[in-house]
């Protein structure tokens, strides 16, 4: 048995498809923006955000229900919904459910909005509201661990899918930019003045981004040439500090190490890393030292944050997305943001799009709390 | 072998529960936020750190010290024992004080101290770090306890061989109540006596187990 992805979509300051995200990506054009908007914060900050004109008029078009949803709940929905045009999946059967990843979930309704009902404010009341909207008789199960929180919720997919109650699984996963969330990072200081350099020597701090993106996953007994597996995944806690990396990597390391155990692979058949990257000092030198004691320095290194940001619950998925895409054109995409090498340890970080044969890839996240998760992808 | 549950611990209504017995209780007249340190105090754990965190890590954080008090450290792994919590409100009270304090531009006085909690795995970071668990770690929102999930997705990690034992429950707070139940799990082992196995059935009666 086989776990395979089949369709997805993106949804981000860089398009409205895979596709037209993935072609943005590979020019490494740069979403992150001024904003200037004292509603989101006092003073002009920098965030990628979703072209609100294009979102509302898609949403329009979607709704055919009429359903009043906030602005998340649109990125949300239109992202299932294109990324399940694309199949014949049938998502209101009991065979399909699905999963949502997110960290702050409708965090804006914290000031109530006319026609929403509160009590959405509630993740499970957010995954609920999806579920019903497309009738789909499962549980929605949410994940909110940080920024691991879209990894962990494509890990979880595929060990369902290995359990017999579920042929498909339907991972959703986003964030906005929000007071909220705007506030906090900046309050810790931790967002930089330029759109954000991953990996880079003068990297200063990450810049946030919002996105919703989904990756519909299948079991399949037969994978057929050319498709992309799960092969394996995990995560692992640094136990070492609540709100900054392990400077030895430690939970990093455990949880690569585990996904690669379980894909069934060394560190010499890894051709690729896409990294979390978000451009702070202390995260992108603790991906080095990771990737340097597991002995993977010769994988090519990409990070994605210097195009869409930081976008939280969204990131893991959209990000897994864009691997995959890489994975099909056999393509490493370049790093927006990234000039001049600076971590603690050396790493081969890709500035230009890099023809390479991309069998097997591995993904990177980490966040706040100390948690961290990988996974490895395998092309048949 | 199915993992085995080789301790509970229940604190709700003022009241503290290990392996279904009170160990630690205050009148209905106690504010539940200072009934969760007097009982924190109450275990003798000297641990600053414990009272700079926010209401909600507080409670979780209180669990675990009382339930791995009853665990013997010497015979589990830390390096592969994992942490899986869930909860209902996510980390609404806290976020609601951080919203206050940004809510207002005349007033807006954020505090990293306290949007840093404003996730609801910095609780489960609180606890592997006190505990040093470097294992699998999970964090679901559901709308109730939900036995089947737990079991579900921990026996698939310890079948998988990614943890040995793990730190888990459902960990709880809104601005009127708490209700925490987290339990310690272990790998099927023949050799013991107390076998309460990693079921959905003993998950259901040991959560409900002090309901009077």
């Amino acid at each position: 048995m086989a776990v395979r992805f089949v369709s997805s979509n993106i949804i981000s300051s860089l398009g409205f498809s895979t596709e037209e995200n993935f072609q943005n990506l590979l020019q490494a054009k740069i979403g992150i923006q001024s904003i200037d908007d004292p509603l989101l914060y006092p003073t002009p900050f920098l965030a990628a955000c979703i072209h609100q004109a294009e979102l509302e008029k898609r949403w329009i078009e979607t709704n055919q229900k009429e359903v009043a949803a906030s602005r998340l709940e649109k990125m949300l929905i239109l992202s299932i919904t294109e990324a399940l045009s694309k199949t014949k999946i049938d998502i209101s059967s009991s065979r399909t459910a699905i999963l949502l990843s997110t960290t702050k979930g409708n965090i804006d309704l914290l000031n109530p909005i006319e026609s929403i009902d509160p009590e959405r404010l509630l993740l499970w009341k957010l995954g609920e509201f999806i579920g019903h909207y497309y009738g789909n008789p499962n549980p929605v199960r949410v994940i909110s661990i940080a920024c691991i929180s879209g990894v962990l919720a494509i890990n979880t997919a595929a060990m369902m899918l290995k359990g017999e109650r579920y042929d498909h699984i339907i991972v959703v996963g986003g964030d906005l930019v929000t007071r909220f969330v705007v506030s906090g990072f900046m309050s810790f200081l931790s967002l930089s003045e330029t759109p954000c350099k991953p990996f880079d020597r003068d990297r200063d701090g990450l810049s946030l981004g919002e996105a919703a993106g989904t990756l519909i996953l299948e079991k399949t007994s037969f994978p057929e040439k050319g498709d992309i597996l799960f092969s394996g995944g995990a995560t692992a806690n640094d136990a070492n500090h609540i709100s900054g990396p392990s400077r030895t990597a430690e939970g990093s390391v455990i949880a690569i190490q585990n996904a690669m155990t379980e894909a069934g692979f060394a560190a010499k058949d890894i051709d690729h890393i896409n990294a979390h990257g978000t451009a702070t000092r202390y995260n992108d030198d603790m991906e080095s030292i990771a990737i340097q004691r597991l002995g993977l320095s010769e994988s090519p290194v990409n990070s994605f944050k210097g195009s869409w940001g930081h976008t939280l619950g969204a990131a893991g998925i959209i990000e897994t997305t864009a691997l995959i895409e890489s994975m099909k054109a056999n393509t490493i995409l370049p790093t927006a943001g990234f000039h001049s090498p600076g971590t603690t340890e050396n790493l081969i970080v890709t500035k230009k799009p890099l023809s390479k044969p991309l069998n097997t890839c591995l993904k990177l996240a980490s966040g706040f709390g100390g948690c961290n998760a990988a996974l490895v992808l395998n092309k048949m | 072998m199915t993992p085995q549950i080789t301790a509970f611990c229940h604190i709700k209504k003022n009241q503290v529960f290990l392996n279904g017995k009170s160990i630690f209780s205050a009148g209905p007249e106690v504010d539940m936020r200072e009934f969760v340190k007097a009982a924190f105090r109450n275990t003798g754990t000297k641990y600053p750190k414990f009272f700079k965190m926010d209401d909600y890590s507080k409670l979780g954080f209180l669990a675990a010290e009382v339930l791995m008090k009853e665990v013997d450290v010497s015979t589990i792994e830390a390096k592969s024992t994992g942490i899986v919590l869930s909860n209902n409100h996510s980390t609404l009270t806290t976020d609601q004080l951080f919203q206050e304090s940004i809510q207002s531009d005349e007033s807006f006085f954020p505090s990293p101290s306290v949007f840093v909690y404003t996730l609801p795995n910095i609780m489960a970071g609180e606890i592997a770090i006190r505990h040093h668990f470097t294992g699998e770690n999970a964090f679901f929102v559901s709308s109730a306890f939900d036995p089947d999930w737990h079991t579900f997705y921990i026996n698939q990690l310890f079948d998988s061989k990614k943890i040995s034992a793990c730190l888990s429950g459902w960990v709880e707070m809104d601005d009127q109540s708490l209700d925490a139940f987290v339990y310690f799990v272990e790998k099927g082992n023949d050799l013991r006596n107390e076998s309460m196995l990693h079921t959905v059935e003993e998950l259901n009666n040991l959560y409900k187990i002090n309901d009077k």
